[in-house]
């Protein structure tokens, strides 16, 4: 993990960049919105059950959005649920992420052209961090996209960047 | 058990001054055209009637008949005791959609016929509660299955068309 596959020689001490240390508790409990809207969710719980085990990389369903770091958009977003989904992530503490999962989340999915009922993207409403490509996408494609973002909080800076 | 062309029959004598017309030159099941603003009494008849007992609502739908300037609805009727079926179709007009609501005959309706007001805008007289069901309540640009229907380019700010 970068952070702790060293070898210490002195007792109890742990050096490690500031940085590095709050990226690694970040990326290593992030905890979800439980949360979950159509066929998509299906393959998110069947993600979390024992068989793909998400709690192994830290991922647990929370019942509150002020619990939560991250909040997977697994399902067709309707315009009646937009409304409330931008209200569950503006309920949600910094830092926050959201991993876009499956077609309908990403851009309204076989709902494109006669949904007058979808949003053509969760992307028009809240930022994405990741977005998983699969109408569904299989368990292993979120963990891809987990490990995708745990990257990117692995690279995050604390840091304002300049120029 | 009785067959749609018996009913019809049933039908003609018991409401003599309403008109009904049977349909069988369909590639579908025969149905029985109705009155739109008498068909909570029949069905009444339909549901009380121990010969008869029509006990279930299977479904009940909307149609845009566009062409003829018409709204129809089918309620598709079942006995559970008796093992029938039975198809009925109302229509009315186009710019003036009114029904009388079933809901007080078979309670499933509630929540059929509120989906035919939300994306046909058929008015259901006296239903209990005829709110949207499945779009925002606030939604106004119309009734989705209607098919001059146009999508709206914008709901809250969000875009809408692909
Ligand atoms: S992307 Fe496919 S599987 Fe996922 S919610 Fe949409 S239709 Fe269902």
């Amino acid at each position: 993990m970068g952070l702790l596959d060293k070898e210490f020689t002195d007792g109890n001490i742990v050096i490690a960049k500031a940085e590095d240390l709050m990226n690694w508790a970040r990326l290593s409990s992030l905890w979800q919105v439980s949360f979950g809207l159509a066929c998509c969710a299906i393959e998110m719980m069947a993600t979390s059950a024992s068989h793909y085990d998400f709690d192994r990389f830290g991922v647990i369903p929370r019942p509150s959005p002020r619990h939560a770091d991250i909040i997977i958009i697994s399902g067709t977003v309707t315009l009646k649920m937009a409304t409330r989904i931008k209200r569950l992530y503006e309920q949600m503490p910094e830092p926050k992420y959201i991993i876009s999962m499956g077609s309908c989340s990403n851009s309204g999915g076989p709902y494109w052209e006669h949904g007058y009922h979808v949003l053509k993207g969760i992307d028009r409403v809240i930022p994405v961090d990741v977005y998983v490509p699969g109408c569904p996408p299989r368990p292993e494609a979120l963990l891809e996209g987990l490990i995708k973002l745990q990257e990117k909080i692995r690279k995050a800076s604390l840091v304002k960047k300049s120029a | 058990m009785k067959n749609t062309e018996e009913i019809f029959q049933l039908l003609k004598e018991n409401f003599k001054d309403l008109n009904f017309e049977l349909k069988t030159d369909l590639p579908v099941d025969n149905f029985i055209i109705c009155n739109p603003l008498e068909i909570d009494k029949i069905s009444r008849y339909l549901h009380d009637n121990p010969e008869l007992n029509f006990d279930s609502l299977i479904n009940l739908s909307g149609v845009d008949e566009i062409k003829n300037n018409q709204l129809s609805v089918y309620y598709h009727l079942e006995s559970t005791s008796l093992k029938h079926k039975l198809v009925l179709k109302v229509i009315t007009d186009r710019n003036k959609p009114e029904i009388a609501t079933v809901t007080d005959i078979w309670k499933g309706a509630n929540w059929h016929e509120r989906e035919a007001y939300d994306l046909f805008g058929i008015k259901f007289l006296n239903h209990p509660d005829l709110r949207r069901i499945l779009m925002p309540y606030d939604w106004e640009a119309g009734y989705p299955l209607r098919k001059d229907y146009e999508n709206p380019e914008f709901y809250h700010g969000m875009k809408v068309p692909y």
